[in-house]
């Protein structure tokens, strides 16, 4: 199978401070790929440079066609979306027309089918869809910036972050849409903090420490590591020693 | 003071007003989605307004060279911006808007300009040629900085007027210049005489207000003009063209601009320099509206009209002195209501 992303060696640098060195990683069709890290790994970085956002050296490639002169709008425009970790909704305007400029990129056909599907997906945006984005509560609004996403029709969803400050049933809720995205057709990679969530659901994960990838291979084994299991997931082990 | 005076100053700081509405809330969409605090304004409303005039009297106005001179350079920093990666179709995209259409206009203003051309077709021209040098005048000199401060896009504005007013001296001459009236019909009411000018000046200002009001809350460009303003980064993610959003702020703006220029020049005489100081005026307006509120600057442009009418009535050598005063009570009142913001971080 032919990776739908594919990110080798890349740097990401703030000035002379490198926040993400050699790199390299891949997405394929249908997948959910996560990276599990502390606060301050890089995560975020690697992910705002692979939309565009942030420089990077290195090469990022997606479907096939380097992405190296590609704007961000261009990225969006071949499939490939971010729904970032401060999630960057238009405050001031509805649910409905937050969700339609999610379609701006696409014809206006296709966009009436998105409307159905991110109305399935998520049912409480269809109840709140003349409400302001920013008076909506915090699940909501990650309801409506990752529906935002999914009405550009994108082939790779990046996720940064969906289950930050959010009540652990809403957590769930996210969790079980963003496993749903994979029967639709969406590859997912996501970014997340609660490791022991994101290892739920993912296929592969790579874990990230001081902008590096330490590990990375197939959830399940990446859940059971012990080094995993002592820094990110709360508990270690018994008679496994950290590595 | 009798109600006729007071009626006729009333009527006089109305007209006035409103084309203070116009430039303001202009002033307020350039601001919003670009947050350019558009000084040349005045020169769009002097340009549109002189090559109206100019046209009037059967010249082709330097303008339209301009526009020319302006799309070429515009032209070579699109090839520049995009030499590492050329492709034909965007240097043909580029041909096309930046040389073809100004030129373009140029020759449809030589075929057409003449003693006997139609009012409505000066206008037409008029408004194209000032359209153009709108949209690369964000090309050359905003679009390159627009990651930059609001303070550095607002000196290089200062730098831009300065430079259309000069090119201005240059095209129309120190000498002022009036154009024919849309209309010289007139009825009265009562006391108050009005005018077809001053009517037209009325009606398109509401027009206006109403294509604006269409344009972003019903079109998805317009939301997405609006979606640019609220928050960039977001709009970038969906897919929505910064750049494009700029060039159809500064070509509204521009259009906005000429269009008060043509519906002033029949009524006052207008020099190369007096747009600066309308556009000022509309300024006024916008920061009482706090450069985000459309409604606000409207009803601040008609009292800023007000205001001007009745103190050039009663005091007139400090007419303008008033009208900018009103400034500072604003920007007290709004700093001691208005949260202490971060100073920008560039």
């Amino acid at each position: 199978m032919s990776a739908l992303l594919k990110v080798s060696d890349v740097h990401v640098a703030y000035g002379k401070v490198e926040a993400v060195r050699s790199v390299s990683l891949e997405v394929a069709d249908n997948e959910i790929v996560t990276i599990i890290g502390a606060n301050g790994a890089g995560k975020t970085t690697l992910l705002n440079a692979i939309m565009g956002i942030l420089p990077l050296t290195g090469s990022a490639a997606f479907a096939g066609a380097d992405m190296a002169s590609l704007d961000i709008e261009d990225r969006v425009a071949v499939g490939l979306s971010l729904v970032p970790e401060h999630r960057e909704l238009f405050g001031t305007m509805n649910v409905e027309d937050n969700l339609l400029l999610g379609a701006f990129r696409i014809p206006k056909a296709i966009a009436a089918r998105s409307f159905e599907r991110v109305y399935t997906l998520f049912p409480r945006l269809k109840e709140r869809r003349k409400q302001l984005a920013g008076t909506l509560s915090g699940g909501e609004q990650q309801m409506l910036a990752m529906g935002r996403a999914l009405m550009g029709a994108p082939k790779l969803l990046m996720l940064d972050e969906p289950s930050l400050g959010l009540a652990p049933i809403i957590v769930a809720d996210i969790f079980r849409t963003i496993g749903e995205l994979r029967a639709a057709g969406v590859s997912v990679l996501l970014v997340e903090q609660n490791a022991q969530a994101a290892l739920k659901i993912a296929d592969r994960a790579y874990v990230m420490e001081l902008g590096e990838f330490v590990l990375s291979g197939p959830a399940s084994d990446i859940a059971t590591n012990a080094r995993v299991a002592a820094s990110y997931l709360g508990f270690t082990h018994e008679g496994e020693s950290a590595i | 003071m009798n109600t006729t005076i007071m009626l006729f100053l009333l009527q006089d700081g109305i007209t006035n007003g409103a084309i203070y509405a116009l430039l303001g809330l202009a002033l307020v969409l350039v601001f919003a989605v670009t947050r350019v605090i558009l000084i040349p304004q005045g020169e769009f409303v002097t340009f549109g307004a002189l090559s109206y005039a100019m046209l009037a009297t059967g010249q082709v106005p330097g303008t339209a060279r301009l526009a020319v001179a302006m799309g070429v350079v515009a032209f070579g920093l699109d090839l520049y911006a995009a030499r590492r990666s050329l492709r034909l179709k965007l240097v043909v995209r580029s041909a096309l808007l930046n040389i073809v259409l100004p030129v373009a206009i140029l020759a449809l203003t030589y075929a057409l300009a003449g003693p006997k051309t139609p009012i409505a077709i000066n206008i037409a021209l008029s408004l194209l040629i000032v359209a153009a040098i709108g949209l690369f005048l964000y090309r050359i000199a905003f679009q390159p900085l627009a990651h930059t401060s609001v303070l550095v896009l607002l000196i290089a504005s200062v730098g831009c007027h300065l430079a259309l007013q000069g090119l201005g001296l240059v095209f129309f001459g120190a000498e002022g210049l009036r154009g024919p009236a849309l209309s010289n019909a007139a009825f009265t009411v009562g006391p108050l005489r009005f005018t077809g000018q001053s009517i037209a000046v009325y009606g398109l200002t509401i027009a206006f207000i109403i294509v604006l009001w269409l344009f972003f809350g019903f079109t998805l460009m317009g939301k997405a003009l609006r979606a640019t303003a609220v928050n960039r980064l977001g709009a970038r993610l969906v897919g929505i063209r910064t750049t494009l959003s700029g060039q159809i702020a500064f070509l509204l703006a521009s259009v906005i601009g000429a269009i008060s220029g043509i519906l002033i020049v029949p009524i006052t005489t207008l020099y190369y320099d007096t747009g600066f100081l309308i556009g000022l005026k509309g300024f006024i307006a916008a920061i009482i509206g706090g450069l985000v509120s459309y409604p606000l600057t409207a009803v601040a442009a008609l009292v800023v009209g007000s205001v001007e009418a009745f103190s050039s009535f009663y005091a007139s050598n400090f007419k303008e002195v008033i009208v900018f005063t009103l400034i500072l009570p604003v920007l007290v009142l709004r700093s001691l209501a208005a949260p202490a913001v971060e100073e920008e971080k560039d």
